[in-house]
């Protein structure tokens, strides 16, 4: 690798260059931290700077930039060089726009230089510091997608990754594919107009096209028992009945639908089993098909059909969640009871909300205009008739009291359990909801976490608790799609299956440039870690928010680097300082810690370090810049990859420095989380009520360290935030590392 | 502009919000170049207007700014703003498109110092908060706005004092004579995500938008509720500034409804649960009182309407309220039956927020310029190019997310086919 050959770029535009004694800041660039080119520009994102970096580049003067100027979430483009090392020192948004300085104020305009020097040596040792990350690559990796799954969802991302150019391996457990779609007679409409009308089930073309398509390799009749390694290497075993498989693909779509809520289980008020004539809506839907619309019990036309909605649902003993699908799917099959019998035909929904969102409102007016009756209630009892059919008892809630409706069906509509073991390892209680049992594993993962795909939020669901991201699962390379990810109906499912099919060939061309995907997109740096130092503690291993790190015979952690979405937890959890990046570890931040100048005692000036999320935090920081809100001279701002990295080694070096306070600046943890690693910021503040232990070994004050939430619209609160935080420590004796 | 293989793999998205955004960078980090057009000073869309999400309750710019990284690290990703698509021709896998790009003046060497806002002495209502308050003729939206850049309202640009302006400008990005440029693209896929906007509620008649004013809106009850809108966050009365604790949110106003709106537009009553919170957590003596058709907490959101049920400070009325007065001391009265009980009622309160649907862009200001194109009645596109997030139907931000996605899936089917 060529030498490091560092150049740093000093910006004195938008009055950088008025606040800050140049010539000064120059010198702790040049003859402090040797940096062997520094320059200054008055507007270095105009195409003079530019050309003026450049050319530097372009004739090998230097290959690695620093650029003192704004924040580094402005003028990316302009500051876009095709290099490896590039580090942006924050003079203006974190730096002047964030201090309040009257003029001829010489104690604040000194405050101010300081800062602004520290910045710059944070930036110069941080580069130093930095090596050059060179991409995970893999020369026999795969860029075909698994399937698991060969109903509506499975089909729907099988070939929409064939037509995207990628090969797709589909695995069905049963011997035919279609999944529940085969045993519908019509289908809702496809949110395409007409919505009034049902339309035409079409699983039979789709499975056809998915057939006929040579990039796609259907197993029927078959299970993964095995998926081992990572993205771009994903081994997995294939069995039947007969044969065994193995097959190397890059990702993997998991497409496995739902189960259909016990109906053994509902309520006895709603009367299943106590005659033939309750049916859930599957055994309706079956017997429509069949072209049997009949009463169970003597085989009579059932003209008169009740349905009732939300059966095991919206309710705490059974279901707690609504399917989504139910409403509409009900009156379908209401249809079809109006459409054969016409005027003989009467049906009745028993509903508690009809939900039809969007433009299936048209269905719903469909349904009454086709003389389906709503009664909003509660179906109380159900008793069976001598006669056959049975008879409802209603408690109907808009006035009309109890009723009884003699009907020759009773169709109890069920809803959606997912089919995917959602188990996490750090959860007690990995029970699902409306199951007694974990459902077996789909892909059996051989992973040290285990083989579940965890949830993310509260239900049963592997559903992503990010609103912005939805595929977003805590298994790289891996997406679920249609119902086994969250209840929904058909059109739904075909939009949700091709969205996974989108991230799972985007997983596969990340891995193959080596690169990370969401949300660290198109980072080249993984960690790898210092075998000799290693104590085989396993925190790492069982920390990942990822399940990326497995482990050998010894405990000693095996990276799996396509896994890997670099969130640098590990590196944090890691009390033996052995996992690093190459452009951040913790020895770089603890070097960055120690180079900050730290005023004599007498000279009356604190030292506050904030570890700041890069992700929330530093954005608000950045953001309370722009509304110029000040905040104290004494704060030194340091960015964190996500507070899953910090190390309590940053703790005891920011005290044994001479610091009086640190303040963590992390995203929400908990339910409704906001880190975007989903457990980096829950870790750190586990880690955090371990630091007692370090600063009563250095007999200094426990609340000297805090960890506070920040959301990225706190600017109007965080001056407040950091300014109480100031107060809280100047109310304590200096630091009396100071000096040492 | 790209070479010839490169524009026939383009991808052209329309609308930057938060569907547009995430068709552009999936596709882009897929390999695809992209190309979004965004009509707006800036990206971000509708999103960028709101206060919180639900169920998290949460900032959307936390999301958007992730989104806005992928974007700022992906050269893959050309961006415009202040564009409009004008007009397409050709057929999937080769479009012909023209771009209307309008004048920002302001040049991308804006700094986001700041100084020409502070010279500026005109001031126009703001159409971030709806025209709630005043704004600079020059500013950008708010402080986490992507692109920064500063841009001046057309009309102050034709004044003197915009000149004035120019010359504060401390890098010289300031251009108020700039006009504006047509530009054309080859693309392979279009995707349209104009996204919505809200209904006109000065057509639900009955209910007196515009006309009381302690009744409005549920996007401007967003505003009202965010610490940078017309009341830094405070939840008052427009008409008085009075704390607003006694409030009504009237679910379907104007949806469902076959002189308005025909169709549900899904968020409304998640929406007005979240806006309870946003009373509730303000005023802990507050009252809030839902009226509704039905609550429409679709799937997993179903634990959303549990929780906000759990909250004793809110109540619900069944009922499609029939009329809104104003009594004598500007409260506004809704009037109506109580569909459960057959009771008739007149409630006052501080402050009623109608919460109105959504209008599709595509059906009133931004159809979609293509003879092949297809909409429904309600004019959500149907076809001809493709549709994603609430361009297609009304939805709620994680179905645009899903939509969005698909949408590239689809747009790199026809940029496929094309190679």
């Amino acid at each position: 690798m060529e030498p490091k050959k560092i150049g740093c770029y000093i910006c004195t535009g938008c009055g950088i260059g008025d606040a800050l004694d140049l010539k000064a800041l120059k010198a702790i660039a040049t003859k402090e931290q040797k940096i062997p080119v520094v320059k200054d520009h008055a507007l270095l994102c105009g195409s003079e700077g530019v050309a003026m970096i450049q050319k530097d580049l372009d004739d090998g003067t230097v290959n690695a930039v620093i650029i003192a100027a704004c924040s580094h979430r402005e003028k990316s483009a302009e500051f876009r060089f095709d290099i490896d090392l590039m580090e942006r020192v924050d003079l203006r948004d974190k730096g002047i726009w964030l201090l309040d300085v009257k003029e001829g104020d010489e104690t604040a305009e000194e405050d101010r230089q300081m800062m602004a020097e520290d910045y710059l040596r944070l930036g110069s040792v941080k580069m130093k510091k930095m090596d050059i990350p060179s991409p995970f690559l893999h020369s026999e990796g795969s860029k075909d997608v698994l399937v698991v799954g060969g109903g509506l969802a499975g089909l729907t991302a099988a070939r929409d990754i064939a037509k995207a150019g990628y090969n797709a391996v589909l695995v069905e457990k049963s011997d035919t594919l279609g999944g529940k779609m085969n045993s519908m007679l019509k289908v809702t409409p496809d949110n395409l107009p007409p919505y009034r009308d049902m339309a035409d089930n079409f699983i039979g073309a789709l499975i056809s096209e998915v057939e006929a398509d040579n990039r796609i390799k259907i197993f029927k009749n078959a299970t993964v028992t095995k998926t081992s390694g990572q993205p771009g290497q994903f081994d997995l075993i294939i069995k039947n009945a007969s044969s065994t498989k193995e097959i190397r693909v890059g990702s993997i779509v998991v497409a496995t639908g739902f189960d259909l809520y016990d109906p053994a289980k509902l309520p006895a008020n709603l009367g299943y089993g106590s005659s033939p004539d309750v049916v859930t809506s599957a055994e309706f839907e079956k017997m429509a098909k069949e072209g049997k619309i009949v009463r169970k019990s003597d085989g009579q036309p059932a003209k008169r059909v009740a349905f009732a909605l939300c059966a095991g649902q919206r309710d705490k003993e059974h279901l707690d969640y609504c399917s989504g699908a139910c409403c509409i799917y009900s009156m379908k099959q209401a249809m079809y009871v109006i459409d054969q019998f016409g005027i003989d035909a009467s049906t009745y929904l028993i509903y508690q909300e009809i939900r039809t969102p969007g433009q299936m409102e048209d269905f719903y007016r469909a349904a009454q205009e086709k003389g389906a009756v709503f009664i909003k209630g509660d179906v109380t009892g159900v008793s069976g008739q001598a006669k056959g059919g049975v008879a409802v008892q209603v408690n109907d809630h808009l006035m009309r009291g109890k009723e009884s409706l003699e009907v020759d069906l009773l169709v109890l509509a069920t809803g959606m359990v997912s089919t995917v073991d959602t188990t996490d390892p750090n959860v007690a209680s990995p029970v699902g909801t409306g199951r007694d049992e974990l459902p077996g594993s789909i892909l059996n993962l051989q992973y040290r976490q285990g083989p579940s795909l965890p949830r993310l939020g509260a239900s049963g669901f592997p559903d992503s608790h990010f609103i912005c991201f939805p595929y977003e699962t805590r298994r790289t390379g891996i997406y679920v799609a249609g119902p086994a990810r969250r209840p929904m109906g058909i059109a739904a499912t075909m939009t949700d299956a091709s969205g996974a099919a989108l991230k799972a060939i985007q997983a596969v061309e990340a891995v193959a440039q080596g690169v990370a995907v969401h949300p660290r997109s198109g980072d080249l740096s993984f960690p790898s870690y210092r075998a000799e130092g290693c104590t085989q503690c396993k925190r790492c291993t069982e920390e990942c928010p990822f399940g990326a790190i497995n482990e050998d015979d010894k405990g000693n952690p095996l990276f799996n680097p396509a896994r890997c979405r670099r969130c640098s937890t590990c590196m944090g959890a890691c009390p033996a300082k052995v996992i690093s990046f190459a452009n951040y570890s913790v020895d770089m931040i603890s070097t960055m810690i120690k180079e900050i100048e730290i005023p004599e005692e007498d000279e009356e000036k604190p030292r506050i370090l904030v570890f700041a999320c890069t992700n929330d935090a530093v954005p608000a920081l950045d953001m309370m810049g722009r509304l110029r809100s000040p905040i104290s001279p004494y704060i030194r701002i340091i960015p964190l990859r996500c507070m899953g990295s910090l190390s309590l080694v940053w703790i005891a070096d920011a005290m044994s420095k001479g610091f009086d306070g640190v303040l963590l600046m992390g995203c929400r943890h908990g339910d409704d989380y906001q880190c975007h690693n989903v457990r980096g910021s829950a870790l750190a503040e586990n880690r955090l009520s371990k630091v007692s232990e370090t600063l009563q070994r250095l007999k200094l004050e426990s609340n000297r360290v805090k960890m506070v939430e920040v959301n990225i619209m706190d600017a109007e609160t965080l001056p407040g935030v950091i300014g109480s935080f100031v107060e809280q420590i100047s109310n304590l004796n200096p630091n009396p590392y100071k000096g040492f | 502009m790209a070479d010839a293989h490169a524009a026939g793999q383009t991808i052209l998205v329309v609308g930057g919000g938060i569907s547009g955004l995430t068709t552009a960078v999936e596709a882009a980090e897929t390999g695809y170049n992209v190309l979004l057009v965004e009509k707006d000073p800036h990206l971000g869309g509708r999103v960028a207007q709101h206060n919180k999400y639900f169920p998290k309750l949460c900032s959307p710019t936390c999301g958007l700014e992730i989104n806005y990284q992928r974007i700022k690290n992906n050269p893959r990703i050309r961006y415009l703003t202040l564009a409009e698509v004008e007009e397409i021709s050709g057929s999937e896998g080769n479009y012909t498109v023209r771009i209307r790009k309008n004048p920002r003046f302001v040049t991308e060497a804006c700094t986001g110092c700041g100084d020409c806002s502070a010279v500026c002495t005109t001031e126009v209502p703001d159409p971030f908060n709806f025209g709630m308050n005043q704004v600079k003729a020059i500013r950008n939206n708010h402080a986490m706005a992507f692109p920064s850049w500063y841009y001046m309202d057309p009309e102050f640009a034709k004044t003197e004092a915009a000149k004035t302006v120019a010359k504060s400008c401390p890098v010289g990005a300031i251009q108020p004579d700039m006009e504006a440029t047509i530009i054309e693209e080859q693309v392979a896929a279009v995707v349209w995500a104009t996204g919505w906007k809200p209904y006109d509620a000065e057509k639900i008649r009955p209910y007196g938008f515009g006309q009381y004013a302690n009744v409005t809106t549920n996007m401007r009850f967003e505003r009202l509720a965010n610490v940078y809108g017309p009341t830094s966050g405070k939840i008052v009365r427009p008409s008085d500034g009075k704390e607003a604790k006694k409030v009504a949110f009237i679910q379907c106003a104007g949806s469902r409804d076959h002189n308005y709106l025909p169709f549900c537009s899904r968020v409304c009553c998640l929406a007005s649960m979240k806006q309870a919170a946003y009373v509730r957590d303000q005023y802990p003596d507050s009252e809030v009182t839902i009226f509704y058709i039905d609550l429409r907490a679709m799937d997993r959101y179903e634990a959303f309407l549990q929780k906000t049920r759990d909250d004793a400070g809110i109540s619900w009325m069944k009922s499609k309220p029939a009329r809104i007065e104003e009594d004598a001391n500007g409260n506004p009265v809704v009037i109506g039956e109580n569909t459960l009980t057959g009771e008739r009622y007149a409630l006052p309160f501080d402050l009623v927020v109608l919460a109105t649907g959504m209008e599709p862009h595509s059906a009133v200001d931004a159809k979609v310029p293509f003879a092949g194109a297809s909409q429904d009645d309600y004019g959500f596109v149907t076809g001809g190019v493709l549709a994603a997030g609430c361009a297609a139907m009304p939805t709620d931000v994680a179905s645009s997310v899903q939509s969005a996605t698909a949408m590239a899936m689809k747009a790199i089917h026809a940029a496929v086919k094309r190679g």
